[in-house]
């Protein structure tokens, strides 16, 4: 089959690999009809995961079609048209009990801090993704969902990451009617997260970014007020004129391990990788809320340190919620929300990339070239 | 105002933003949204018909995290540890994640791991290709030039390190063996000119 193969940083490649296998009896293999790159893929890209192998396919947000099922799966058919969560999760363990299907402890041996993702690196468990023709689905009995008749493509593809974990950063902010919420990062799940806000009575919601073409779709699918932060010489102190110097009630950090904003903090995270990320966004958070204030953290780090201001974090009393979303319990009630049309993921996509491409897929969205918020990928065989 | 007991107030009412943002407040009582209550026991298990599932064969010895108490009962099998890189990361994971060592070792094994595979696939029909690997033919066909001109992207500053972190090491390499090759053509040169052990 044809997949994407991670060659080292920056460098990509679509090889000719096996096609995966049964390994387990409740796995099932399903072909792949359409992948999306995250941003969280461009850490694994970058370099900046630790155990990520050569020859690695990338990809944790896919849907396709079942090709084949082990012998236990009993709620799967072949040729069942199905959604996947980017959480490999079994439903038993401790914490899938409790509903942390993202923090399963049956499923990744590679570490305990993180459960299991689709091809996201050894570090969450060395499962390969779904940038691919085919992709090995463990558990199918647990995580996979069949895609409702009335839902589009893409916007079943952006409910297995983006539009779940952006509406889950909302949720963990704790936001109650007529808070002041603050998104950094205009992404795909800061959009989704600035949406959201929405949904649970935020009373002002502002999105900070330095991209112009993200921060006009946040102003139209949000429908957010926006600030670029190169324009100003501090945005923390913007941030406190905006609120008539108290403070956001909320801010949730979509940025993560990549933030710009500081040469010095970028620099040393993302090209040296002398910390587990990139701080900047998050400490902009810290300083930019009242005291008392959630702080609800989506951006992805690295395992490693990060220079965080956890003294004014601890003076100011804030609280912070932070999780890899547990997507398959956020799916009821969005799929509510998408169809009554008060979420609409495939309104973020801006390209679609053939399998073949995907060098330049990733470049593109890498770079930040052609406007680009949201790739699409699709396989060949698709 | 701040200094003052009341919070300050938000310029549009409740019916202003439900007019305008559709679906505004539909999630309104924060006890009724998906993620909360954390922590609570679900009767369902999600479709799983087992309270331990049945055990993945390890068809070979599976590296694990020492904080685990035992192989999970299922795991990835892609990219198996081998070479140098393998014996790094073996070795990484003698140590809990909560020490650095685990995870620098594991760093050094990624980059380990690119150049045991780089320098495998020269000896193949496919050899690493920094050029269409990088994918920066998208500069000419992706407005490489107009995504970044006149744009307040700060970014750019760091941007240009980018082709240093991917083509320096290949530089560096290229030198290496340039100089290496060369003093050890300088040391034959020396040894077959003294007349001792000339060389044919």
């Amino acid at each position: 089959m044809r997949a994407m193969a991670y060659r080292g940083p920056y460098k990509v490649r679509v090889e000719e690999k096996q096609r995966p296998r049964i390994e387990h009896p409740n796995d099932a293999i399903v072909r792949v009809q359409l992948a999306a790159i995250c941003g969280s893929d461009l850490h694994l890209y970058h370099g900046l995961m630790p155990d990520t192998r050569i020859g690695h396919t990338f990809g944790h947000e896919f849907i396709g079609v079942v090709d084949e099922v082990g012998s236990s799966v009993q709620d799967l058919r072949v040729g069942d048209r199905v959604m996947v969560p980017f959480n490999v999760f079994c439903g038993t363990c401790w914490y899938c009990a409790r509903g942390l299907y993202s923090n399963c402890h049956n499923v990744n041996p590679n570490a305990t801090a993180v459960g299991g993702i689709y091809g996201y690196s050894h570090t969450t468990g060395g499962y390969d993704g779904g940038q691919a023709e085919f992709v090995r689905v463990p558990f199918a009995d647990v995580g996979p969902s069949r895609i409702p008749d009335w839902m589009a493509d893409e916007d079943a593809v952006l409910l297995t990451d983006m539009t779940a974990t952006g509406y889950f950063g909302a949720q963990l902010g704790d936001i109650v009617q007529g808070d002041v919420v603050l998104v950094f990062g205009a992404g795909p799940v800061g959009l989704v997260a600035a949406r959201s806000a929405w949904l649970m009575g935020a009373g002002r919601v502002i999105v900070i970014d330095h991209l112009d073409h993200r921060l006009e779709k946040a102003r139209t699918f949000a429908h957010a007020e926006t600030y670029n932060f190169t324009e100003y010489g501090d945005i923390v102190l913007e941030m406190k004129k905006a609120t008539d110097w108290l403070g956001a009630d909320v801010a949730i950090d979509c940025v993560g391990a990549e933030a710009d904003g500081d040469f010095v903090q970028h620099v040393t995270s993302a090209k040296l990788k002398l910390q587990g990320g990139s701080p900047v966004a998050l400490n902009w958070a810290i300083d930019s809320v009242r005291k008392g204030a959630t702080i609800s953290v989506m951006g992805a780090y690295g395992p490693l340190f990060s220079a965080v201001k956890f003294g004014d974090a601890m003076n100011k009393g804030l609280t912070f919620h932070t999780n890899q979303c547990p997507v398959k319990r956020q799916w009821p009630r969005l799929f509510e929300h998408v169809r009554n049309g008060y979420l609409k993921p495939s309104e973020l996509v801006t390209h679609r990339v053939p399998l073949e491409d995907i060098a330049e897929g990733y470049h593109v969205f890498s770079a930040k070239l052609d406007g680009c918020i949201k790739p699409l990928v699709v396989p060949t065989a698709a | 105002m701040t200094y003052t007991p009341h919070k300050p107030p938000i310029a549009e009412s409740p019916e202003e933003l439900r007019r305008r943002i559709p679906g505004w407040g539909v999630d309104l009582d924060p006890r009724d949204r998906p993620s909360v209550p954390k922590l609570q026991f679900q009767e369902d298990f999600t479709g799983a018909h087992w309270e331990f599932p049945e055990r993945q064969p390890e068809k070979y010895p599976r590296e694990r995290s020492v904080e685990h108490g035992m192989l999970t009962p299922v795991f990835g099998t892609a990219q198996p540890l081998s070479g140098v890189s393998g014996a790094i990361r073996r070795h990484a994971y003698r140590y809990a994640e909560g020490r650095m060592a685990h995870w620098l070792l594991l760093v050094l094994g990624d980059r380990v791991d690119a150049w045991e595979h780089h320098l495998k696939s020269l000896l193949t029909l496919r050899p690493d290709n920094p050029i269409t690997e990088t994918g920066v033919k998208a500069e000419f066909t992706h407005h490489g030039l107009r995504s970044r001109v006149g744009q307040h992207r700060t970014d750019l500053k760091h941007q240009v390190l980018d082709p240093v972190i991917v083509g320096g090491p290949w530089i560096a390499a290229a030198g290496a063996a340039y100089v290496g090759a060369r003093s050890m053509a300088r040391s034959l040169a020396r040894v077959g000119s003294d007349g001792r052990r000339p060389v044919h």
